[in-house]
């Protein structure tokens, strides 16, 4: 245990670097996500053919493909960045979308149809509907399932690790191969400090749950 | 009185507020609207009554384009429904709408409910549709409901400020797709007051209901509607009393039996 104990600034570093990604990419794939959610249910049926077409692939795919083609592929196409980090928040935040749209979708199916017939019969417009109506109802219901899907991306920022972030776990990695007798300690270390975050948004996900439940 | 000495004159189509011509619908094969034609004036009190699945609901729900429509016209206050976009959002705002099952917005206070289309679509400052809200919602007799949220009203409740709701736009002409129909039989008549009332002040209504009661009470025509057609048009008086069609003689005589 004394590896975690001597190394514990590296692993904070580690932990607000990894703090950083998801809450960053959290809150892109999360407007990301609830657009292309409202697209998908759009009246346009390109907008419907994009969305669909954006979330299966990315959904389908594994997330290592989504850095690659971050980190690699794009700065080829022309869009350079100074730091890897900033690939690693453009997959993680263009992946994750795809779950978060699937689950605001879902939502949105799950408002009665009525409320939006409501809506559309004192005169609101689409996008009325779905902003002051739909939405906030569809939110609501789909807290657990986003929250899921945050922690997954909480988990998911370890592969930004492999390419040269130093995050939570490529300092891990790090240790690992300077203190090779400690390996199990320092994963040990590794997994507390992901705890440190998903815990919290486990409970978070439970009290929100109770607190908007809507009563029909 | 006058509006049922009308009936007997033939319409001219530039008076009707409500009119629809040769209106067709189908479901895939079935033909739930056939060659529809309805005129109704400003003012008057339309009740659609007929068996379940007749299209009843369908031709209510038509008039501000919840359900499209195959083929015919339909226009309100002489203008025609247009595509859904904002043209159709601006006409739907002049017809209010009272559904089945309230469609109160689960998320908002009963205060809210009525005034988030003032608000939002019509752009009335905040503490003016307050206002006009509350007011509306004294008439319909749940003043004191309004900053609780639709869940925690019964029905009947519920219904009256689906009412106030749309009264709150100021429409010109509201259209009720079975009111009364998800309510328990001890609340049916504090919306059917309602709806007495709103009426005798002359709001032109369109009224799908099962309640003959109200129709006899406060409808200025009655339209018999059955397997999608429109069978009989005719005053209360002359419909209760002698129907012209076989289909709504056994209707009727199905309801008396019960």
């Amino acid at each position: 245990m004394d590896v975690i104990i001597e190394n514990l600034p590296l692993y904070w570093e580690g932990f607000l670097r990894t703090l950083f990604l998801s809450a960053v990419s959290g809150v892109i794939a999360l407007l990301l996500g609830t657009v292309l959610a409202a697209a998908r249910v759009s009246p346009v049926a390109a907008l419907r053919g994009f969305s669909m077409a954006y979330v299966e692939i990315l959904r389908n795919t594994p997330l290592t493909i989504a850095f690659f083609f971050a980190a690699i592929v794009l700065p080829r196409l022309g869009v350079k960045f100074e730091q890897f980090e900033v690939a690693a928040i453009i997959a993680l935040s263009a992946y994750t979308a795809a779950f978060i749209a699937e689950a605001v979708r879902s939502g949105v199916n799950s408002v009665p149809v009525g409320q939006a017939e409501a809506a559309r019969s004192i005169g609101m417009k689409f996008g009325q509907v779905l902003s002051l109506i739909i939405l906030p109802q569809a939110l609501r219901t789909v807290i657990p399932p986003l929250i899921n899907i945050l922690i997954a991306l909480v988990k998911n920022s370890s592969v930004a690790g492999a390419f040269f972030v130093l995050e939570l776990f490529g300092y891990g990695r790090q240790l690992a191969n300077s203190n090779g007798d400690q390996v199990l300690a320092v994963l040990l270390g590794v997994a507390f400090f992901y705890l440190l975050i998903t815990v919290p948004l486990g409970i978070l996900a439970s009290t929100v749950e109770r607190k908007v439940a809507i009563a029909r | 009185m006058f509006a049922r000495f009308s009936l007997m004159t033939t319409q001219v189509p530039g008076e009707a507020l409500v009119s629809l011509k040769a209106v067709n619908k189908h479901y895939g094969q079935l033909h739930v609207l056939k060659d529809i034609n309805l005129n109704v004036r400003k003012g008057e009190v339309v009740v659609v009554i007929g068996p379940s699945g007749s299209g009843k609901s369908t031709l209510c729900r038509a008039i501000n384009r919840l359900e499209t429509i195959d083929d015919g016209k339909i226009a309100i206050d002489g203008k025609e429904l247009p595509e859904e976009g904002k043209e159709l959002a601006k006409l739907r705002a002049d017809v209010g709408m009272v559904f089945q099952s309230f469609n109160l917005f689960a998320h908002k206070t009963i205060l809210e409910n009525v005034t988030l289309g003032p608000i939002k679509v019509k752009g009335v400052p905040k503490a003016q549709a307050d206002k006009d809200a509350m007011a509306l919602l004294e008439r319909v007799g749940v003043g004191h409901q309004a900053p609780k949220l639709p869940a925690q009203l019964s029905g009947g409740q519920q219904q009256r400020v689906a009412i106030a709701r749309a009264l709150a736009m100021k429409p010109k002409v509201m259209l009720f797709d079975e009111p009364t129909s998800a309510l328990d039989p001890e609340m049916i008549n504090e919306v059917l007051d309602v709806m007495i009332q709103l009426a005798k002040e002359g709001m032109t209504m369109i009224v799908v209901t099962h309640e003959m009661g109200f129709a006899r009470k406060a409808a200025d025509r009655v339209v018999f509607m059955a397997d999608g057609q429109i069978v009989e048009d005719a005053t209360p008086e002359e419909f209760f009393t002698n129907p012209q069609s076989n289909r709504a003689k056994d209707f009727l005589s199905k309801l008396l039996t019960h």
